[in-house]
């Protein structure tokens, strides 16, 4: 029994030179352990707080208590070692922060990204660099050296035959670039708005309000009226309906714009060309056409081929039977027969029935 | 101040790379803080933001030139500067007779002013008056709120949210036992003065796992009073602070792990219509004329027969 209570002593003893990890609180802490946070809800010492002798004492001493709760509750968690230092895996933080900025939305879908969607339609993915037969080697696709490619390849472009020989291919190829850069900037700023759902103007009439002014809108039903396959010849009009003129008629209707009248000839050239217009008139020559004059030609001998074929006699031995009928009048017909009269004694042609 | 959307695209990769990088994220960083000096800083308010600043140095910017605003009035200056250096937490330093030592603090939303609090220095001892080690700069300290105080006033309980936000630094997966070295305890009273104290913890044998805590003021040591506030409505404060979905943990349903840990799936499978089932054509599995003929006539026969079986049966 000495041995045990030797120990216990020397136990009590090694515990007396340590100071506590516990502390007394009234009510629990609360705690954040992902924050390494924590709040203690019991009331203060007024007394020692508010002298200023005490006041660093009793925060100190606070602090402490809270403190070692807190690490209490850190040690407790299961430990790692990484890299020759202990470490703790931290659980979840509960205090909710505000956010510095706000959550991402997904970004809207482009008009053409709503319509592949719909129609499911996926993109195809292409090769960066593709072979040019022309150049004999990988020309990329686009960007860097695509450029010089190209360069290289256009060193001269073939005027087309319907083009006047003297327009510039070059300049037509750079314009059309452009056109096409122009509108892909247009689409992608629609996008923007319709995802932004901003009102943007249309193109076809200038519209400087929601409302359209009165000569706007006579414009845009003249304009309207005209959108007919007979440029609306035929299309009814109110009584002392005018149309309307001006900027925006002439450019959308085709034939509108006025034509500039010639200036008056001067007598020399109009003596010269009333000459002329009576030369044509008497050196006027009947023109041949050699594709019709053939067929007619064609025509006519078929024709007589086939009267001749009509009035011809049948070759052969005229058909003998009873009933047979005209021979000359024969015809692929079905033979009929008594044709609705009735006259046994008479003998019809027909079928034979059996 | 909610910034427009670009039209104009970035013409550089890098000015992209850059306006990327500033684009709201699901999972933020650290909160960067700025400090500023407003009309007439004092001496003691300059020196109270740059111990502040000391305390959250890599996550901060201190910013010396006075500026000639009150960020109750006019908080422009603040949101530009925010702005500019992608911040998301201020505080402005000013002195005035009406406001002796005044110090403010707050955070953004979005670059716009969210919560705003002013607090003033009553009494402050600096860092470098406290003659002995600090702590390694970047470590996470612990916050220690004391007080029933921080529960029961709205002010305090939006300051107590704002001192966690402007010095817990960052969202850790895991901490090192030794790097818990730093304690920050605030100790509100009921007539609104908050005591701030920075501590160096000591760890201590205790003959247990468990170390026993000693602590060490290295300052700085603030007592705040609190003045006026200015803070966020209840919706924006809401927003501010939505979970994106990202965030949060979903667990996914019909999906299990047995005891040897391999992954089990449970499907729904709807019924299968086997009569309507396309299987495949070939020539000779097709019908001759006269199998189709006989088809039709068997089934001609089979309608005849229920019609006459139906008046027999009315």
């Amino acid at each position: 029994m000495d041995i045990v209570n030797e120990i216990l002593e020397r136990e009590q003893k090694k515990a007396e030179k340590y100071k506590p990890i516990t502390v007394d609180k009234h009510l629990p802490l609360e705690f954040d352990i992902g924050t390494l946070f924590t709040f203690d809800s019991n009331d203060l010492d007024t007394k020692r707080l508010n002298s200023d002798k005490t006041r660093d004492e009793y925060l100190l001493s606070l602090s402490r208590d809270n403190t070692q709760l807190l690490l209490n509750k850190i040690w407790e968690l299961p430990t790692e070692r990484v890299e020759e230092a202990i470490v703790v895996k931290l659980p979840e933080p509960t205090t909710v922060l505000p956010r510095a900025k706000p959550v991402p939305k997904p970004r809207p879908l482009t008009k053409w990204q709503e319509f592949a969607k719909a129609k499911g339609i996926t993109k195809k993915k292409k090769d960066k660099l593709q072979w040019d037969e022309q150049l004999q080697k990988w020309v990329p696709l686009y960007g860097f050296k695509k450029a010089a490619a190209e360069k290289e390849k256009n060193w001269l472009i073939e005027v087309p035959q319907n083009l006047d020989p003297m327009t510039d291919m070059y300049e037509k190829k750079a314009e059309a670039k452009s056109e096409k850069v122009a509108k892909n900037e247009l689409q992608r700023l629609k996008n923007i708005a319709r995802a932004k759902k901003v009102k943007i103007p249309r193109v076809g009439l200038p519209v400087t309000s929601d409302k359209a002014s009165a000569n706007q809108l006579s414009t845009a039903a003249t304009v309207a009226r005209a959108s007919t396959a007979s440029l609306g010849k035929f299309q009814d009009r109110l009584p002392k309906e005018k149309d309307a003129r001006g900027k925006g008629v002439h450019e959308l209707i085709p034939g509108k714009d006025r034509k500039r009248k010639l200036p008056v000839p001067t007598a020399k050239v109009e003596q010269q060309n009333n000459l002329n217009l009576l030369d044509s008139i008497l050196n006027k020559r009947p023109k041949i056409d050699m594709d019709k004059a053939v067929t007619k030609h064609i025509h006519t001998e078929q024709v007589q081929r086939s009267e001749e074929k009509k009035n011809e006699k049948p070759r052969g031995k005229p058909r003998k039977g009873k009933g047979a009928g005209n021979p000359t009048k024969f015809t692929a017909k079905k033979p009929k027969a008594g044709k609705g009269q009735r006259n046994p004694g008479k003998k019809t042609g027909g079928r034979k029935r059996r | 101040m909610a910034v427009m959307q670009r039209l104009k695209k970035p013409t550089t990769r890098r000015g992209k790379k850059v306006l990327q990088s500033k684009d709201p994220k699901p999972t933020e960083g650290p909160k960067q803080c700025v400090f500023m000096q407003g009309r007439n800083p004092s001496e003691r308010t300059k020196q109270l933001l740059k111990d502040i600043y000391d305390l959250k140095k890599p996550d901060a910017a201190y910013l010396k030139r006075k500026n000639d605003f009150v960020p109750f009035e006019d908080a422009t200056l603040i949101e530009k500067m925010c702005y500019k250096k992608e911040a998301a937490l201020f505080g402005v330093g000013s002195h005035s007779k009406k406001r002796p030592h005044n110090i403010v603090l707050g955070r953004t939303f979005d670059y716009g002013v969210l919560d705003m609090i002013e607090l003033g220095a009553e009494n402050f001892k600096a860092m470098s008056e406290f003659q002995n080690m600090k702590v390694l700069a970047g470590l996470k300290p612990c916050l220690v709120f004391n007080g029933p105080a921080w529960d029961l006033n709205s002010d305090l309980k939006r300051l107590k949210s704002l001192f966690t936000d402007l010095f817990h630094r960052e969202k850790v997966e895991s901490i090192r036992l030794q790097g818990l070295e730093h304690t920050i305890s605030f100790t509100a009273t009921d007539d609104g003065i908050i005591y701030m104290r920075s501590y160096r913890i000591q760890l201590k044998k205790s003959g247990q796992r468990t170390p026993r805590i000693e602590l060490e003021e290295i300052g700085p040591s603030i007592d705040f009073k609190l003045r006026r506030t200015k803070l966020a409505a209840d919706d924006l404060y809401k927003e501010a602070c939505r979970i994106p979905r990202e965030a949060k943990t979903i667990t996914k349903k019909n999906i299990s792990r047995d005891a040897f840990g391999s992954k089990l799936g449970r499907i729904h499978m709807g019924k299968q219509d086997i009569n309507r089932l396309q299987t495949r054509k070939m020539k000779g599995l097709k019908k001759t004329p006269e199998e189709r003929k006989q088809m039709r006539i068997k089934n001609k026969q089979a309608k005849q027969t229920a019609k006459q079986a139906q008046p027999m049966e009315t």
